[in-house]
């Protein structure tokens, strides 16, 4: 049983002495399961390793393999402002419909994420804000529809404003946040790097970990666009960036001519949310541009509008700038439409794919962003490897001085103890940093300790003159009890690091934590196993004097 | 031939100069406290924010050059300093740029980066950026404050462990000991102003851990002690217990220091802050589990009634096992 645990720990992590060889293995098999690749292809990478081996490899930290790590804080709250505006159109309907009691409706300008609506007839006010709380609906929550509503509607003299309720603002940050992570991780998928981690933290901030990206600036330009497509009427067009639209009017620049400055309907046609397909592509004049193609109900308003406004210019619109504004020649029924600008192959083939991923709900700011060169890592895993050598024979040879035949035998559990480490890390999947190997070595030189107070209390027993047997019997029972407090305190305080801290010091937690349980395991049960196996074949008369 | 760093039976007095012990760690407490409040820490950007930069080059570092380079750029507090490691080669010359964090914005943009990569480019074309780091103020803060809850929950839960299997005094020494330990090592790190990130907070509390390690083991045979010799005086049986583990306090520092310089000396300068507060917290440790922990104890006494219920209790606790 135990010996079974010692070699199965080796043989898991065995892996990890190939690193090389492994990972190109599996990356060959990843691509033959994708159907990127067939086996005959990658034969060559196949056969670096054999199939019925374990395969898991440790997982390096971005500052072993090099890469970028972000932490984003999603601005939740922008949605509000979208999800409230998108109410007035409903609202100005369901008013216009009881014109004869509430008089006319006028929306006035209001702070982000309110909707203040005036009515005429200010008798009516209770009246009108009955009719905008009926268009309230329950909140739509991840698992199912809530109690509450998801408007707060109140009135304040002839004014009624709308805001969303509480529960609903939890329940659309919920929503922003998954839509946020699902499309940064398309994003970075498309990217096509290996083994990102993307995780949400708290209640609004996102993880980005990748290895192998050139920077974080990268990693930023490829996340960080909010890609917001937009189709909008144009209204005219104007050369003072710094003029106040009219309400329900927007001012965007020109992407293409500096000075030029489009004035816009707010409310859009059709949004990049309706977007089914975006490939890169060249115009008629061999210009790159995106080819895109809309969803039933996008495509049928699209051709509505397109067929009702021949001969005007509508506006395409990509965060905030006008990319291009061409006058419709037809009516567009497909449902398929081509964005041409002053474009670079590279920029379309982003394009496409930002738009293929879908826009993100809110904009986002980049709170923390490390970058590590690959050669820096490289140089830190060549160090960190050569150091934990070192050490490693330091400790063999010290415990082999000072402990004799006794000292063979805590350097094989030592041995185990390494191994066992590894391959809990890559059963695990857990990721190896820097701070971790530091804490493997760390472990080296600990990990002795159990032994080592084993062996002294052995050493104190032959002294009462038991006998041998008695000894080993007594060393062990004894000792039990510091070993296991001194390790619960020290596993107390590497669960708390894993609990509290990020990044690099959970990694050290880890290996420090996993560290603590197979040295503890080998001291009490290895090292015992092999002493009195020792002890049986040898009879010795004394033992460690 | 065997190694034999201890004799097997040792008689030493640990607290003849109880009081001069005692004495000079609470005067190095206190410097450290007043090194701590006149010099301040060298705080990382993962605590104060900003961005660190790490740059390399074949050519060898003129940090005067650099500062002139960066000034035009207006990025406020820029500190420059060269990074020596052996392994590095007369090719590789490593220095490290911080720059504090920027009015308005959280962490740095490509576009800053680019102007101070290519200011820097001016002075010498070989140079490029090997990592950098850019922490938010924001973050800072919260890390700042994860970091204080982290020290302070470690030693709030290893005093109730402590009291929890010992007695109330043990885990006031043993606190007492872990508080010595973590006050020396900050005071270090203010005298020496070696930069103070979050890898020495992880080096703080794996400081913790060990020093714990060495004072529960010490403890475990006070207490195995004091049930055995119940009519000795404490302090003697504080000795008795503190000789009887010395071969082990030992053996345990010096295979824990091998491998700990081993990596000061060959794992690369990325990491040597950190380990160089882990020696010192594995020297002031073991020095405070003797000297600090059990003179605690000493000094508070111990309910020497342990006899019939503890006797039981110390030996049932994990249950003994055979086979």
């Amino acid at each position: 049983m135990i010996w079974g645990v010692c070699a199965l720990g080796i043989l898991f992590s065995m892996p990890n002495l190939f690193y090389d060889r492994v990972e190109r293995h599996n990356d060959a098999r990843a691509a033959v399961e994708a159907g990127m690749a067939t086996p005959d292809q990658v034969a060559d990478e196949l056969a670096l390793w054999p199939d019925f081996l374990p395969s898991a490899l440790v997982n390096l930290g971005l500052d072993l393999r090099g890469g970028a790590h972000l932490l984003a804080e999603v601005r939740v709250s922008d949605v509000y402002a979208d999800r409230i505006d998108g109410m007035w159109p409903d609202v100005r309907d369901a008013l216009r419909d009881e014109r004869e009691t509430v008089g006319n409706v006028r929306r006035i300008p209001s702070e982000p994420g309110e909707l203040r609506v005036q009515v005429s007839n200010t008798d009516a006010v209770g009246r009108a804000a009955q009719i905008v709380r009926d268009l309230s609906q329950p909140t739509q929550t991840v698992t199912g529809f809530g109690t509450a509503r998801d408007l707060d509607v109140r009135v304040d003299g002839a004014e009624i404003i709308v805001t969303l309720s509480d529960a609903e603002r939890q329940a659309t940050d919920e929503r922003t946040m998954r839509q946020s992570l699902e499309i940064i991780r398309r994003r970075v998928d498309e990217a096509g790097t290996r083994e990102p981690t993307i995780q949400r933290q708290g209640a609004d901030r996102i993880l980005i970990q990748v290895p192998g990206i050139g920077s974080a600036g990268e990693l930023k330009d490829l996340i960080g666009t909010t890609a917001r497509l937009t189709f909008h009427p144009v209204i005219g067009t104007t050369s003072d960036g710094d003029q106040a639209p009219e309400p329900r009017q927007l001012i965007h620049p020109s992407l293409d001519e500096p000075g030029r400055y489009y004035i816009l309907e707010q409310q859009p046609v059709v949004t990049g949310d309706q977007l089914v397909d975006a490939q890169p592509a060249f115009d008629q004049n061999n210009r790159p541009a995106v080819n895109f193609r809309f969803n039933p109900a996008g495509g049928r308003a699209f051709g509505q509008y397109t067929a009702a406004n021949i001969g005007n210019p509508f506006a395409i619109v990509l965060d905030g700038e006008v990319i291009s504004a061409p006058v419709i020649q037809a009516h567009i029924s497909g449902g398929a439409g081509i964005i041409t600008g002053r474009f670079t192959v590279e920029e379309t083939t982003q394009l496409a794919v930002l738009l293929r991923s879908g826009a993100l709900p809110a904009e986002m700011d980049f709170l923390e962003e490390r970058t590590v060169g690959p050669e820096l890592g490289q140089d830190s895993i060549d160090a960190g490897r050569t150091a934990a050598m070192v050490a490693f024979a330091a400790v063999l040879l010290f415990m082999l001085l000072t402990y004799g035949g006794f000292g063979v035998i805590a350097n094989i559990a030592l041995l185990l103890n390494v191994s066992m480490i590894f391959a809990l890390l890559s059963a695990i999947g857990a990721t190896l940093t820097l701070p971790g190997i530091a804490g493997i070595v760390l472990t080296i030189g600990m990990a002795v300790d159990a032994t080592v107070l084993i062996f002294e209390r052995i050493r104190e027993e032959m002294r009462t003159a038991k006998g041998p047997a008695r000894a080993i019997q007594q060393g062990y029972e004894k000792a039990l009890s510091a070993i296991l407090d001194a390790n619960i305190t020290t596993l107390i305080t590497a669960l708390i690091l894993f609990a509290m801290g990020s990044g690099p010091v959970r990694g050290f937690a880890v290996t420090l934590g996993l560290g603590i349980i197979t040295s503890v395991f080998t001291a009490l049960f290895v090292t015992r196993l092999m002493v009195v196996i020792y002890f049986e074949r040898a009879r010795p008369k004394t033992l460690l004097a | 031939m065997r190694l034999k760093l201890v004799p097997d039976q040792t008689s030493i007095d640990f607290f003849r100069h109880y009081r001069l012990t005692f004495g000079t760690s609470i005067v190095a407490m206190v410097l450290s406290v007043v090194a701590f409040a006149i010099m301040g820490l060298n705080f990382g950007i993962d605590f104060r924010g900003g961005t660190s930069i790490r740059t390399e080059a074949t050519q060898p570092v003129d940090i005067g050059a650099y500062r002139d380079a960066m000034t035009p750029l207006n990025f406020g507090d820029v500190a420059i300093t060269e990074v020596f490691d052996p392994a590095f080669g007369a090719d590789r010359n490593v220095a490290m740029i911080r720059i504090q964090a920027q009015e308005g914005t959280e962490s740095v943009t490509p576009a800053q980066l680019d102007t101070v990569l290519s200011a820097l480019q001016q002075v010498d074309p070989t140079l490029s950026f090997a990592a950098v780091e850019s922490v938010g103020p924001k973050v800072s803060g919260e890390l700042v404050q994860s970091a204080i809850i982290a020290v302070t929950l470690a030693l709030a839960a290893v005093l109730f462990y402590i009291w929890l299997r010992f007695e109330w005094q043990f885990s006031v020494g043993a606190v007492a000991a872990l508080v010595h330990d973590v006050v020396l090592t900050i005071g270090l790190f203010a005298v020496l102003q070696i930069r103070f990130d979050l890898a020495i907070i992880a080096a703080i509390l794996t400081i913790v851990g060990y020093s714990l390690n060495d004072t529960v083991v010490v403890f475990d045979r006070v207490r195995e002690n004091l049930i055995k010799y119940k009519k000795r005086p404490l302090k003697e049986v504080l000795n008795i217990s503190i000789n009887e583990t010395l071969s082990r306090t030992v053996m345990t520092s010096v295979t824990t220091l091998l491998a700990l310089i081993s990596l000061f000396v060959l794992g690369g300068d990325v990491i040597r802050g950190f380990v160089f507060a882990m020696i010192w917290g594995v020297i002031v440790g073991t020095y405070s589990s003797i000297f600090v922990g059990a003179a605690m104890m000493l000094r508070l006494g111990v309910k020497r009634d342990w006899s019939k219920n503890a006797a039981d209790k110390a030996g049932a606790q994990f249950g003994v096992k055979e086979g």
